[in-house]
């Protein structure tokens, strides 16, 4: 980057991204703000609403009737739980992909990647019986191996084309030192790949978080993460915004500010491979 | 390069990951497929008899089934269409020199953190209620008739909440891949006189190639079985406008609990996803293979 | 020392046998609407009396009764209580999937209940589920608003036109107010929920006495033609995606002047820290048109125990509690009388605080004596239920007819091809289901 760029470009550079940027983030900003409303003020013209009193009150009463950090850690363990597993399942895998490729690799994945388009509404009278047989109905572990198969695809994809970018030579120099295969994942190839499994945890973790089908219709209440604890606030009866802003808050927050400390991760990490 | 041995133990690592995703998806569609012949209707217990191809004949012959068809079209194509075309936008200018470039970025992003049943909720309420809602506030602010999004243009509705779900994900990508390519090249086209079109045309379409390729395959697979967004705004409807083929399956097997009907339906939507995986596998092996 | 040992290992075993009947751990499942929660808030001092403890599933409507309905059918056992329907109760209890209810003890006095609400969760004679709330409808109506307009509260039911005629005389929506609110979101609990008992009002039916559907006949025709036009003159924008709980919320805040609905709202809308009419609302009956035959409709909620729960015994002493005369003291005397839960027993009409905070309350108890179920149309039907038909396959059939009443609302389709489509998906699932051969 040797190009000087002129203050007024970058200035209307600025503008223009700040914008639009903006215009993304809006509806987010606009449930943080009516969430510390009264529910009266939450109804408002804009303008009103942001002229209103700012109260506290929402986030007592949703926290009064449900009990937001049994919801919360639920969704942690679950989420986090599922990533882990399947990193274990998946880095193996992906290894194996990406450094012995064989005729049928480029198959296997895409027919990993294919299992992802079993629609979970037609699969859950099958599932829901399974879960009964096995007693896995409203348990975390239950919840944990099924995000966790789900994902799958999705994380040893990632990780392949981030292992695929790791020159072999690298690989075969530490096989001639007399390093093991185990030795070789963990202290060649892990490293390196570091800053690809970090993005990898990130993603899986965002969408464990968010899924919402699963997680709901195979809890009742003790392993009930937080998408279940938004799902009874969807349609209350009379003025529910400031309390539907609050309890969206709280379910969104923890992985927003999670998002935003990773954001150059995320930035720099997300490729799939699209990136030579 | 790849030894014998080196050949074993890769088949050794990847086959917990082939074993679990098979019996995740035999498991679940054996059944599947077992249930789509039987008579089987959760509300009434008692023997289910094998009916052959009845429930795939009721699933056809049902008149929602083509709307639901051409709706999950609409819906994926409408989408990717905003997701590239704004995420391409969205790189461009993020890859830009700017001042408070960290913020910008976190702030585009940030709707990709949003649960799906969350921002399904907050755009009806909030801001597509023509009573309550923002726009509803600011037609009655400009004097117009407020717009009731989800029984005027309910499907484009839904699209564009989908659409605000995932422009960042396709922004973030392309920006990645954006941020690879080689400045010199590019500054070595503007010395020869290209101008930005033909520069953008020539140098940054074609290298963007693989990461559109990217975007379109996994957003594919995510957007053909929409659901929660559909489920918490329209249910649907108005009548079948918002059906998709996820939804019309969801009703048949969770609403009238006729769960011969829902297996036929979800053999029906595996057998239409995979025939687009395998066109989709078709396009990105072309592009992809290194 | 061998004694003592044998002594400790005794008093264990004693406190670990006993402690199981004592203190259970209850997963029960509820509607997230205003009496299910204050329900939720009361039931600590019941886990304090008890020792049992309970975990709250709370859910929207059609997520807990998709939710309940595949854990009960599949036997999951995920929960020890549910919050069912009228619908549900008599279904469900035939089938064995709910544990009877006629032994809950004297103290209970199952005489109190209302008999048409006992009769609704009851089959074959035999209780299921215990009425937390029951309803009827009527209209809801603006007192202040009437006067403007200079029209009377009507002293006996009008017919839907005379209500068209009124509804036009209020519309007034330069100063924010429609004319008329009605539920418009689709689904067989809400907008046809209203739409039924205007049909049944028109003469239309579900079935006629050889099941086959009726749908596309000249009564529904008038009726969905009726109600489309007076939505889109009179209604408020967006009714096709107004609930209930849409429409209420309008209605309190002073959006609506007319409203046929759900008894059972009035303690909402009277109540002048939710509602900014409670002052200046009055009610009437629910409009007849060419017969009053099933023009109020009739719903409870209801607590059951399914027959997958394990914990019968504890979750038994819970409905008990919340559904007994005790409970309905209760919320009377901390939130307020207008605020108990309505329509299920007499003891709670004969109650002078609750009479004097509810002025409604002796027509909500004359609109659900009223209602009969049984006896539903002008025409013999051969099916129970207002605004519903009590047989498993209604939900599916419903659901549908309500989407394209939407549709038609929303102006997608014309009023014909709504009966048409709903004409033909009715005749597909009573042939799928062997009604008709």
């Amino acid at each position: 980057m040797a190009r000087a760029t002129a203050p007024a470009r970058k200035a209307l550079t600025t503008a223009i991204a700040g914008t639009l940027a903006f215009v993304m983030f809006f509806p987010i900003l606009w449930i943080v703000v009516l969430s510390f409303k009264s529910e009266v003020d939450a109804i408002r013209a804009p303008l009103q609403v942001l002229s209103s009193g700012w109260t506290l009150d929402s986030y007592g009463a949703v926290q009064e009737r449900s009990d937001y950090f049994k919801h919360f850690w639920n969704s942690v363990i679950i989420s986090l739980g599922s990533t882990f597993l399947g990193l274990l399942v998946a880095i193996p895998a992906a290894w194996a992909m990406a450094f012995v490729p064989g005729k049928q690799t480029r198959n296997v994945l895409m027919w990993m990647l294919s299992t992802k388009m079993l629609p979970p509404v037609g699969v859950l009278v099958p599932i829901y019986l399974l879960f009964i047989n096995f007693g896995l109905l409203d348990t975390r572990i239950g919840l944990v191996v099924v995000l966790m198969l789900i994902n799958l695809p999705i994380i040893i994809w990632m990780l392949y084309t981030y292992f695929r970018e790791i020159p072999g030579e690298i690989l075969e120099a530490a096989r001639m030192d007399g390093a093991s295969l185990r030795e070789e994942v963990l202290y060649v190839l892990t490293p390196m790949a570091l800053p690809g499994i970090a993005s990898t945890i990130l993603l899986n973790v965002i969408l464990a978080w968010n899924e919402a089908f699963w997680t709901l219709n195979l809890t009742a209440s003790r392993a009930a993460p937080l998408t279940a604890f938004i799902a009874s606030y969807s349609s209350p009866e009379g003025l529910f915004y400031a309390k539907l802003s609050a309890a969206s808050v709280m379910a969104i927050a923890p992985i927003l500010i999670m998002g935003w400390f990773s954001q150059k991760q995320l930035v720099r990490g997300l490729t799939f491979g699209a990136v030579k | 390069m790849a030894t014998k041995a080196s050949r074993a133990a890769a088949r050794l690592m990847i086959s917990p990951a082939v074993l679990l995703l098979l019996g995740w998806m035999i498991v679940p569609l054996s059944l599947t497929v077992y249930f789509s012949f039987l008579r089987y209707n959760l509300l009434m217990p008692g023997d289910n008899p094998f009916v052959g191809w009845e429930n795939y004949q009721w699933f056809v012959t049902d008149t929602s089934f083509t709307a639901a068809m051409v709706n999950t079209l609409l819906l994926v194509g409408g989408v990717l269409l905003i997701t590239v075309l704004g995420g391409i936008l969205f790189a461009l200018l993020l890859d830009q020199p700017m001042w408070g470039q960290g913020v910008i970025r976190i702030m585009v992003i940030a709707p990709f953190f949003v649960m799906p049943t969350v921002s399904g909720l907050v755009w009806k309420n909030m801001f597509m209620n023509p009573v309550n809602g923002i726009f509803g506030h600011i037609a009655q602010g400009l004097g117009m008739a407020p717009i009731d999004f989800f029984s005027q243009v309910p499907l484009l509705s839904i699209i564009g909440i989908v659409s605000w779900q995932w422009l960042p994900f396709a922004t973030l990508i392309l920006l990645t891949a954006l941020q690879s390519l080689d400045q010199e090249q590019l500054e070595a086209a503007e010395m020869d006189g290209a101008s930005w079109p033909a520069r953008f045309w020539f140098i940054m379409l074609p290298h963007l190639a693989r990461a559109i390729t990217v975007v379109i395959l996994i957003q594919t697979i995510f957007l053909l079985s929409v659901f929660a967004e559909i489920l918490v705004t329209t249910n649907g409807g108005p009548g079948t406008a918002t059906t998709n083929l996820t939804y019309l399956i969801y009703v048949s097997s969770l609403l009238q609990y006729d769960v011969g009907m829902g297996s036929a339906g979800g053999v029906i939507a595996i057998i239409l996803a995979n025939i687009v995986a395998i066109f989709l596998m078709r396009m990105i092996g072309k592009n992809l293979d290194a | 020392m061998r004694l003592r040992n044998a002594t400790v290992a005794a008093t264990a075993i004693a406190l670990v046998t006993g402690g199981s009947a004592v203190a259970e751990d209850l997963t029960i499942a509820t509607v997230n609407n205003s009496d299910m929660i204050i329900m939720q808030k009361l039931s600590p001092q019941w886990e304090e009396a008890t020792g049992h403890t309970l975990n709250w599933v709370v859910l929207e409507e059609n997520v807990l009764r998709q939710r309940v309905t595949t854990d009960i059918a599949t036997k999951g056992g995920s929960f020890d209580i549910v919050t069912i329907g009228a619908y549900e109760a008599p279904i469900w209890g035939k089938q064995g999937w709910l544990n009877a209810l006629d032994d809950l003890g004297d103290a209970y006095d199952y005489a109190d209940i209302f008999e048409p609400v006992r009769n609704g969760l009851s089959a074959d004679g035999t209780l299921y589920a215990v009425p937390f709330y029951a309803e009827s409808s009527f209209t809801f109506y603006r007192t202040d608003l009437f006067e403007k307009a200079g029209l009377e509260k009507p002293a006996e039911q009008i017919t839907y036109d005379q209500f068209a005629e009124m509804v036009a005389q209020l519309h007034d929506p330069e100063n924010g107010v429609y004319g008329t609110c009605q539920r418009g979101k689709a689904g067989w609990g809400e907008n046809m929920a209203f739409v039924g008992p205007m049909v049944n009002a028109f003469g239309g039916r579900w079935f006629d006495m050889e099941w086959n559907p009726t749908i596309d006949s000249p009564e529904w025709k008038a009726a969905i033609t009726y109600y489309v036009d007076l939505m889109n003159n009179y209604g408020p924008p967006g009714a096709s995606s107004n609930g209930h709980n849409e429409n209420r919320a309008l209605f309190a805040d002073g959006k609506c002047a007319t409203w046929v609905d759900a008894t059972s709202a009035a303690g909402y809308i009277f109540n002048p820290n939710e509602s900014s009419v409670a002052d200046k609302t009055d009610f009437f009956q629910a409009p007849k048109q060419v017969t009053d035959k099933g023009t109020g409709w009739f719903w409870a909620w209801a607590l059951a125990v399914p027959s997958s729960s394990t914990k019968v015994d504890a979750a038994k002493e819970f409905l008990a509690w919340a559904t007994s005369k005790d409970y309905v003291t209760l919320v009377g005397e901390s939130e307020g009388w207008v605020a108990a839960p309505p329509g299920t027993r007499k003891s709670t009409y004969e109650n002078a605080a609750y009479v004097e905070a509810a002025p409604f309350a002796k027509t909500v108890e004359t609109s659900i004596l009223a209602a009969n179920p049984a006896d539903p149309t002008k025409d013999p039907v051969p099916y129970t239920g207002i605004q519903f038909v009590a047989i498993p396959e209604f939900q599916g059939i419903g659901n549908y007819v309500g989407q394209q009443i939407a549709a038609a609302l929303a102006g997608q389709q014309s009023v014909d091809q709504a009966l048409a489509n709903s004409q033909t998906f009715a005749v597909r699932e009573m042939t799928k289901a062997g009604y008709i051969k």
